[in-house]
């Protein structure tokens, strides 16, 4: 099962095998990929935006280059890099964590995957066509985003609004697959907190996605079909768009988090082999966060001038959220407390993250003091903070969590000496980045500028900054190294390399493609941790052993997403020209025809009998 | 498994659309997609309430909405979420000829519903000039109770296909689940709409 | 709050003068350093917010710390198994309560200097400007003085003076961060604020609002002078005669030129009421050309000749016929000549 032996299949059916698949820890390998891809792809943007800014009024890219270049590593990192990665990781472990065979709707989770994977590299055309790649920056306001010239922003509408579907998707069949197909005895106050905080970052999916698919849908209106919303001539309004935006955005940056909450406690407890400290105020904390996380959208606006009130109100919802947050990472600290812990790599960036989000949330708080804020907005200083949050919380997450389970995922065991060095070099090279940018930040250097000026106090912040900003990108390299390595030659894994204490632990790595034989009893929380200390060391099973069933692979999920694919250059281009209205009905017909396939064939899946399975115990 | 064999009175579930493991997932499934949908709709009448004043000097609401048609279509909607729990009612039941009777008169006050909305769209734009792009009041109000037309279309053409599909099978553990959800989406349009009928159609009359 | 917190204040600013020594940030762009009302008001809860959050941070990374160095896994302790905790009441309880009294010491005053800040019932006494942003330049309307000027603003110290901003395209922000914090110039609504300047001084402006390709050369001026000498500036600048003929026979080819090119139809001197691009009434005493430039006469030129070279995506490129080195050196003659007053970036002690 793992990648070394499907490679043996030729090249041909090993595509076409994870085409068509439905299997949640082989989608996940596609969301790793997808997601690993648009890392490296959001990197090099990076790169190339430290290279323009390492000295002052330098002329490295153009002033529009430079805007495409920070437009889309924002739109890259966030939507087609952090998201599918965290999602790719909710995919191949909540389901074993809650003891599931599979997610609710095997075949949605396909097609959540292609529809991101065919937006994101819709998005990436507008590299090579239509007149540039997006340039009004990820959170691209009106009217600037109308004013754009060429296709850029119609690429962002679209592939944001395919990906964005995709996203949705994922989030109910998560919210579903919990609901009801936990194993017996996995209360909801037994799961995991990785599997909590798939739960409620899927609820915070549900309800803010579609407030960008309307903001989506807005703006391509008022772009392709000359619509008014944000038209001031017709009584059109920009700020709208903002509020739209960031009702998504705000619960957007919970929806990365969150999920690295839940990593680093499941690493903390295992790793330190405790219990989790205070698990139902982490579970609540985490549902709370949530709740806030919709409440305070508008501290992203706070010098639109929405008046005193909104501004006061809105910058004590966000101060608030720092409470739950911070019972968070004093539970952390008290479950190492009395520990014993291991430092691994998956310990060391869990380690790593404690004082840098803790730096993140405090400058979090400094921004949510609206008069200081009029200094911070939209300046270096954001830069920084978001930074802190979303490298040093959501991407140490990940980094922490494919350490963690990569022997779970693919059967082998990274190599720990790399892991090390990549940890310290990253962890060095992303504090010499960002740190100073707080700084560059208050000595009046605001985001988003192609050039800082000589003689502004600003040279040496900006050196030390794009100096770390390389530092960053050789851990990366090293990673890559080490991914490599591990495939090769890597150390063969065990079921349970770390003394793991929640249920994918209890089956082999990488797991059967039915996950498990008999569905497990679970008698508590850290079920695996209760087996080993007063059981046999096994979970039970709950059911005797008898037939699974099993989802069929399909291709169509691909279909559709590549038709709404097709459709959606139809419509950047049809402005253009009204023969390319033709790839919209092409695209679309493709879409609707695998979708009408869908519902009028009956697909029962098939079963893996007894006979088979005990055949295979051995 | 006994997906493909039809039900008789006696080994009917009480609930046959949550009698699978399927089954409940689609229902709950669809349960939080109307949670999205609900933010969807939202966001939509916050733009809409936003920009309802905003005429640009084109027509105003109090220049152009009539409640007469407005008010049938409301009753035909509302009717036809009465029909589809009919349906459910006889789906519940095992009678499967007068769930597919109700279901067809639900389809048929859809169609009568949306043509209504036809109607009504190109009464406003060929009668007073007020279309998408004259100002931003009617790029919101066109895009608002335009997505819910939208919807009640996807909900008619989702009707035909389940009814065609399994005209000639019966009702089994299979396709009960699909035929619930169907009546949950439709009763969700419906709702909707009464919030369009007050928000843009009442507050449209006082201004 | 005023006893401790200043003496938190003044240990602020000395490290902070520190920091600034060491050629770290511009005294007159620093936000660091406030040298106006609203930039002392942010100063003050940036200095509050971050003493409460850094003695979070430093309890945090005691208790870090400890755990590192106590609680590694000791070797030859492998079978060793910690007692496993649920948790604690009372340790719950206080770091759930704590930060809870955090966060109302920071918000207390944070509402406070909110409404401070948002209060414009005095904007009647005051000095009025209408602001208006530009793609990449700003225009400043003196409301009762009628005075017409770009790019640099002149106030008087220790006035507040009132400003309503407007943007003519996108969305542009107003950020002077020496003297106060920003506000958005939004196409729809006018935005107010007031700025208070404690010193007089040339402050950069800035803007802080992705605007287009340029939005980082979409620099300003704010130039706080003497009262008596901004009565000064205002009534040299009441008294321009547009119509008046320069002295130098190249600066009157350059009128000429300046004419014949139609260049009135974007950019106003003294009366002209146009607004397309910036006003020119005083020229010859802007801080700097384009808002970035240092003000000699060979960058003037090159402006002229080719725009899109150093302002990517502005209106000014091939809005009027490509000009000759000859012409172009005419016009920039007669521009640097339209100067009216003597109270000048200088009077405010220069860049």
């Amino acid at each position: 099962m793992s990648i070394a032996s499907t490679q043996k299949q030729g090249f041909g059916a090993f595509l076409w095998d994870y085409i068509t698949t439905v299997d949640h820890k082989k989608i996940a390998h596609l969301y790793l990929f997808g997601g690993g891809f648009f890392f490296l792809l959001g990197g090099l943007e990076a790169l190339i935006i430290r290279l323009q800014l390492v000295v002052p009024e330098n002329d490295f890219i153009s002033a529009g280059l430079y805007n495409e270049m920070f437009t889309m590593h924002g739109v890259t990192m966030i939507f087609l890099a952090a998201m599918p990665l965290l999602l790719g990781l909710m995919n191949a472990i909540m389901p074993l964590q809650i003891g599931a065979r599979d997610v609710a709707f095997p075949f949605l989770n396909s097609l959540g995957f292609w529809l991101f994977m065919f937006g994101g590299i819709l998005l990436n055309f507008s590299w090579f066509m239509g007149g540039g790649a997006p340039d009004a920056g990820w959170t691209s306001y009106t009217p600037l985003s109308l004013q754009s010239p060429g296709h850029g922003v119609d690429f962002y509408v679209l592939g944001l609004q395919i990906s964005g579907a995709g996203t949705l998707m994922g989030g109910i069949n998560f919210l579903v697959t919990i609901v009801t197909m936990r194993a017996p005895g996995m209360t909801y106050m037994r799961m995991p907190l990785f599997s909590w905080a798939t739960f409620v970052t899927s609820m915070l999916i549900l309800f803010a996605f579609p407030a960008l698919t309307v903001g989506l849908f807005l703006l391509m209106f008022d772009r392709m079909f000359d619509s008014a919303f944000f038209d001031v001539a017709l009584g059109g309004n920009s700020v709208i768009w903002q509020h739209l935006f960031w009702i998504f955005g705000h619960p957007e940056v919970y929806i990365l988090i969150l999920p690295a909450f839940g990593v680093f406690s499941d690493i903390t407890s295992t790793l330190s082999k405790k219990r989790l400290f205070g698990y139902t105020a982490m579970v609540f904390a985490t549902i709370l966060i949530a709740f806030l996380g919709f409440m305070v959208w508008a501290h992203h606006m706070f010098t639109v001038g929405l008046g005193p009130v909104a501004n006061s109100i809105f910058a004590i919802a966000t101060m608030a959220i720092a409470v739950p947050t911070g019972i968070k990472i004093f539970n952390w600290l008290a479950t190492m407390w009395g520990g014993s812990i291991t430092i691994n790599s998956a310990m060391l960036w869990t380690l790593g993250f404690i004082p840098t989000f803790t730096i993140g949330g405090m400058t979090g708080v400094m921004l949510g003091s609206a008069v200081a804020d009029y200094q911070y907005h939209d300046t270096y200083f954001v830069v920084a903070h978001f930074h802190y949050v979303i490298v040093g919380g959501t991407l140490f997450g990940i980094l922490a969590a494919l350490h963690f389970w990569w022997p779970k995922m693919f059967g082998r065991i990274l190599h720990e000496g790399m892991g090390k060095i990549t940890f310290w070099i990253f962890f060095s090279g992303f504090h010499l980045t960002f740190f100073v940018q707080h700084f560059l930040g208050l000595m009046g250097m605001p985001r988003r500028y192609w050039v800082f000026l000589e003689d502004q106090g600003l040279d040496m912040g900006n050196l030390v900054s794009t100096i770390g900003a390389f530092l960053m990108g050789i851990a990366v390299v090293i990673f890559l190294i080490n991914i490599f390595y591990s495939w090769s030659k890597g150390e063969k894994a065990p079921a349970d390399p770390w003394d793991g204490r929640s249920l994918e632990w209890a089956i082999s790595s990488p797991p059967p493609h039915y996950n498990f034989k008999q569905t497990p009893l679970v008698r508590g929380l850290d079920p695996l941790w209760i087996e080993k200390m007063e059981g046999k060391g096994e979970i039970r099973p709950a059911e005797p052993l008898g037939d699974i069933h099993m989802p069929n692979s399909t291709v169509l999920p691909f279909m559709m997403s590549l038709g709404f694919t097709i459709a959606g250059f139809g419509f950047i281009f049809q402005v253009d020209h009204s023969a390319y209205l033709i790839l919209v009905f092409a695209g679309m017909a493709i879409a609707l025809l695998s979708m009408l396939i869908r519902s009028l064939k009956d697909d029962h899946g098939y079963h893996i009998t007894k006979e088979e399975l005990e055949r295979e115990a051995d | 498994m006994s997906h493909d064999h039809s039900l008789n009175p006696e080994t009917m579930p009480q609930e046959p659309e949550k009698a699978t493991l399927e089954g409940r997932n689609k229902f709950l499934g669809l349960w939080f997609f109307l949670g999205g949908e609900t933010v969807l709709f939202a966001s939509f009448f916050g733009t809409y309430l936003a920009l309802r004043n905003s005429t640009a000097g084109g027509p105003a609401s109090t220049d152009i909405f009539g409640l007469g048609l407005v008010f049938a279509m409301t009753m035909i909607l509302l009717t036809s979420s009465l029909t589809s729990v009919y349906a459910m009612y006889h789906m519940k039941n095992n009678d499967f000829k007068k769930m597919m009777l109700w279901l067809g008169i639900t389809g048929l006050l859809g169609i009568s519903f949306l043509a209504l909305e036809i109607y009504e769209f190109a009464h406003y734009i060929i009668d007073y000039e007020f279309t998408f792009r004259s100002s931003a009041f009617g790029s919101a109000f066109y895009t608002l109770v335009g997505f819910h037309g939208g919807h009640v279309l996807f909900g008619i053409t989702w009707l035909i296909a389940l009814m065609v599909r399994n005209a000639k099978r019966g009702l089994n553990l299979y396709n009960a689940p699909k035929f619930y959800t169907f009546s949950l989406y439709w009763h969700f349009i419906d709702v909707v709409w009464v919030f369009i009928f007050t928000v843009v159609y009442l507050m449209g009359r006082v201004g | 709050m005023k006893g401790w917190m200043g003496k938190f204040k003044s240990l602020f600013l000395l490290s902070t003068l520190a920091l600034v020594l060491a050629g770290c940030g511009r005294d007159n762009l620093t936000a660091l350093v406030p040298k106006g009302y609203g930039a002392e008001s942010s100063m003050n809860l940036i200095i509050l917010s971050t003493v409460v959050m850094l003695f979070v941070f430093i309890v945090v990374m005691l208790v870090y710390t400890i755990v590192l160095i106590r609680f590694r896994k000791k070797k030859g302790q492998d079978d060793y198994i910690p007692k496993q905790v649920e948790g604690n009441k009372t340790l719950e309880t206080v770091w759930t309560i704590i930060p809870i009294i955090l966060v109302l010491i920071l918000a207390v005053p944070t509402v406070a200097a909110t409404f401070d800040l948002a209060d414009e019932s005095a904007s009647g006494d005051g000095i009025n400007i209408d602001v208006t942003g530009n793609q990449y330049w700003w225009h400043f309307e003196y409301d009762d003085e009628e005075i017409t000027t770009s790019q640099d603003m002149y106030i008087p110290v220790g006035e507040r003076v009132y400003i309503h901003m407007l943007s003519g395209d996108v969305i542009h922000s107003f950020w002077v961060p020496s003297i106060s914090g920003k506000m958005d110039v939004n196409p729809e609504n006018v935005n107010t604020m007031y700025l208070e300047a404690y010193e007089e001084g040339v402050y950069w402006g800035k803007c802080a609002e992705l605007c287009g390709p340029s939005h980082s050369l979409m620099d300003f001026k704010v130039i706080a002078v003497s009262p008596e000498e901004y009565d000064q500036w205002v009534s040299d600048m009441q008294s321009v005669d547009p119509e008046e003929e320069p002295q130098e026979a190249v600066a009157q080819d350059g009128k000429a030129l300046f004419e014949e090119n139609n260049c009135m139809s974007c950019h106003g001197i003294g009366s002209s009421p146009s607004a397309v691009g910036p006003d020119l009434t005083n020229f010859a005493n802007r801080s700097t050309i384009a808002g970035y430039l240092e003000p000699t006469k060979e960058n003037l030129v090159d402006w002229l000749m080719d725009p899109e070279s150093l302002k990517p995506g502005n209106l000014m490129t091939d809005a009027y016929p490509a000009l000759s080195e000859e012409d172009a050196d005419s016009i920039a003659e007669y521009l640097l000549q339209l100067d009216h007053s003597d109270i000048t970036p200088d009077s405010a002690g220069g860049m």
